[in-house]
């Protein structure tokens, strides 16, 4: 067992998940035996390898130096009007979104 | 009128040519779709008032004579993960349970340009994550061919409306096989585009470098018409290709003489049950008897490929799902005190099991002390994977394979082993992490009836030679 309760309690902190304790012991067994068939990866050399984050880059003309291939001016563009913005808003006060009080006093 | 032999391109003629109209079209559809949705669940959402509101604005252009554009009174539905502007879009997630978009996804509106009328939105695995639709917070959908077999996921109520004659065609996404598979599922054809092809703006993001919008319909056509209208560059998704968009439907009628077509002996080992195998073998001699010269080939990090999806495409929705914490939109949970409270409760009450797995095993692999071994491994053997079609799309001009394992599995048989549910992707999740175009076509049956797909795999940005062979393929297969 590579993966611990503990680690998934850390990782949910992480994700902002809450979880039962039936949740997280279900994981503990899910993770593990996700991770088990990931590790085949390791039969693999790819010292050499380059990572390929992204397809565009490697298939539609790498970008070259200075190239804005990729990139878009940086202009000033109409955003959506901040009624529509604000529409799903689930608590708002017609010009900001709502939270609970983030500072204590 | 018989809406079980609509296409995309006869309907959209028999309008323009006043057989019936755009309106009689959609409320024949709409009374299908109330006939036969409780039991099947292809949709979640039905925006009936705007449907018939763009019917009678192509019946008007009819009777004033005006020209027609290209998709005009064509019935089409929309996976539930694409925005549509003042339509609810859930991405099949108690999450976005009434969420209205302000916008519309790029592929929709495209759609909309051409004169398609949207009828709803369909049921997925939630955020589509799931292969056989049973993930959806709205229940799942079940296959039009046999109910108590899966349709196949994620874009699973996508194939079922059009298998059931539910609309006429239907977009979906496609990051492991989701256009594939349930398109293979359900008798239906799929196509995922190369990477770049349409744009993703305005699709809910999963795994951004692994996310496609494609067609799914009832002729191979038809899905060329729907890809030459979704398909060109779009400056809102920086990855979305500036190339130019060819006649698809046009390219079809190339003759397949003297096309090389691999098939890799990778995709034919265990696991690939043996009335599926069957099926593709003899699809594969009538392709080599039309004047195809078939080609063995090797893929040899095959094996490799669901692994390092799995890492690759939750790490990624790990981020894109972090925007979901309840402050600008979405669920947010009532009872929380603290902000720290309410973006805990908001993803709690939110999401469903196989997406907190999935976050949660994205979370890890990015992770401090495992991004190296988990995430970055991932990623060079994504680069093996692109190597192993880069050199044999020297040697052939596509490759044929099954596009999944099995025919349709029954309703709950994988869904407490998310392992063997992840390998109903097996045959599809390297195309999405290559970033290579592919299409399921229907190409026989099991002997209970259940629809098997072929899969034709092209190089980047040729969808022109992968439509031809589907094409092909279908007019090899026998009536059923």
């Amino acid at each position: 067992m590579k993966v611990t309760e503990k680690d998934v309690t850390y990782v949910a902190d992480l994700a902002n998940l809450e979880l039962t304790e039936q949740e997280r012991q279900n994981l503990v067994k899910d993770l593990n035996s996700i991770l088990e068939f990931v590790d085949h990866l390791n039969e693999l050399d790819t010292s050499n390898v380059p990572p390929m984050p992204q397809v565009s880059h490697r298939y539609d003309a790498p970008e070259k130096a200075g190239s804005t291939k990729f990139m878009r001016p940086d202009l000033h563009k109409a955003s959506l009007p901040r009624e529509a913005a604000l529409q799903n808003a689930p608590d708002s006060d017609g010009t900001f979104f709502k939270v609970p009080k983030v500072i204590e006093k | 009128m018989n809406i079980h032999e609509l296409t995309v391109d006869s309907t959209r003629t028999a309008i323009a040519e006043k057989r019936f109209s755009a309106s009689l079209v959609v409320e024949e559809f709409y009374k299908k779709i109330r006939a036969e949705n409780g039991e099947i669940n292809a949709y979640i959402t039905f925006s009936e008032e705007q449907a018939l509101r763009q019917a009678k604005r192509v019946d008007d252009l009819v009777a004033k004579g005006e020209p027609l554009p290209a998709l005009a009174g064509v019935p089409i539905a929309i996976k539930d993960v694409m925005v549509t502007k003042g339509i609810r879009s859930t991405a099949g997630s108690r999450v976005l349970q009434s969420f209205i978009p302000p916008y519309d996804c790029t592929a929709v509106q495209r759609l909309q340009d051409a004169g398609a009328i949207i009828l709803g939105k369909t049921n997925c695995d939630e955020f589509a994550m799931g292969s056989s639709n049973e993930n959806s917070a709205y229940g799942p959908v079940r296959n039009p061919r046999d109910k108590s077999r899966v349709p196949g996921g994620s874009s699973g109520g996508s194939a079922a409306a059009v298998a059931a004659d539910m609309a006429v065609a239907a977009l979906g996404s496609d990051t492991g096989g989701s256009i594939r598979q349930p398109a293979s599922f359900c008798g239906v054809v799929g196509l995922m585009p190369t990477y770049g092809r349409v744009s993703r703006y305005g699709l809910i993001a999963f795994a951004s470098s692994l996310d496609h919008i494609g067609p799914l319909t009832k002729t191979v056509k038809d899905a060329a018409i729907l890809l030459q209208t979704i398909a060109g560059h779009d400056p809102l998704d920086s990855t979305s290709a500036d190339l130019p968009v060819a006649d698809y439907a046009k390219e079809l009628e190339k003759p397949i003489q003297g096309l090389k077509l691999g098939v890799p002996k990778e995709y034919f080992a265990d696991g690939l049950d043996r009335e599926v195998q069957a099926a593709i073998e003899t699809t594969i001699q009538q392709l080599a008897q039309a004047g195809c010269e078939v080609v063995p080939i090797s893929l040899p990090h095959t094996a490799y490929a669901v692994p390092t999806y799995y890492v690759i495409a939750t790490a990624e929705a790990s981020a894109n799902l972090a925007r979901y914490d309840g402050v600008r939109y979405g669920r947010r949970s009532a009872k929380s005190r603290t902000l720290a409270d309410m973006y805990r409760n908001s993803r709690d009450e939110g999401f469903g099991a196989e997406v907190k797995r999935r976050i949660l095993l994205g979370t890890y692999a990015l992770s401090s002390g495992y991004y190296d071994a988990y995430y970055l491994k991932a990623q060079k053997v994504r680069t093996l994977l692109a190597r192993d079609f880069e050199h044999v799309f020297q040697q052939v001009d596509a490759i044929v394979t099954p596009t999944a394992p099995t025919a349709a599995f029954k309703l709950g048989e994988k869904t407490d082993d998310p392992l063997a549910m992840y390998l109903a992707d097996i045959y599809t999740v390297t195309a999405d992490l290559v970033g290579i175009p592919g299409i399921s076509v229907p190409c026989g049956q099991t002997t209970t009836g259940l629809p098997i797909g072929l899969q034709v795999l092209g190089k980047h940005f040729d969808e022109s030679t992968i439509l031809r062979v589907a094409h092909a393929v279908e007019n090899l297969a026998p009536a059923h």
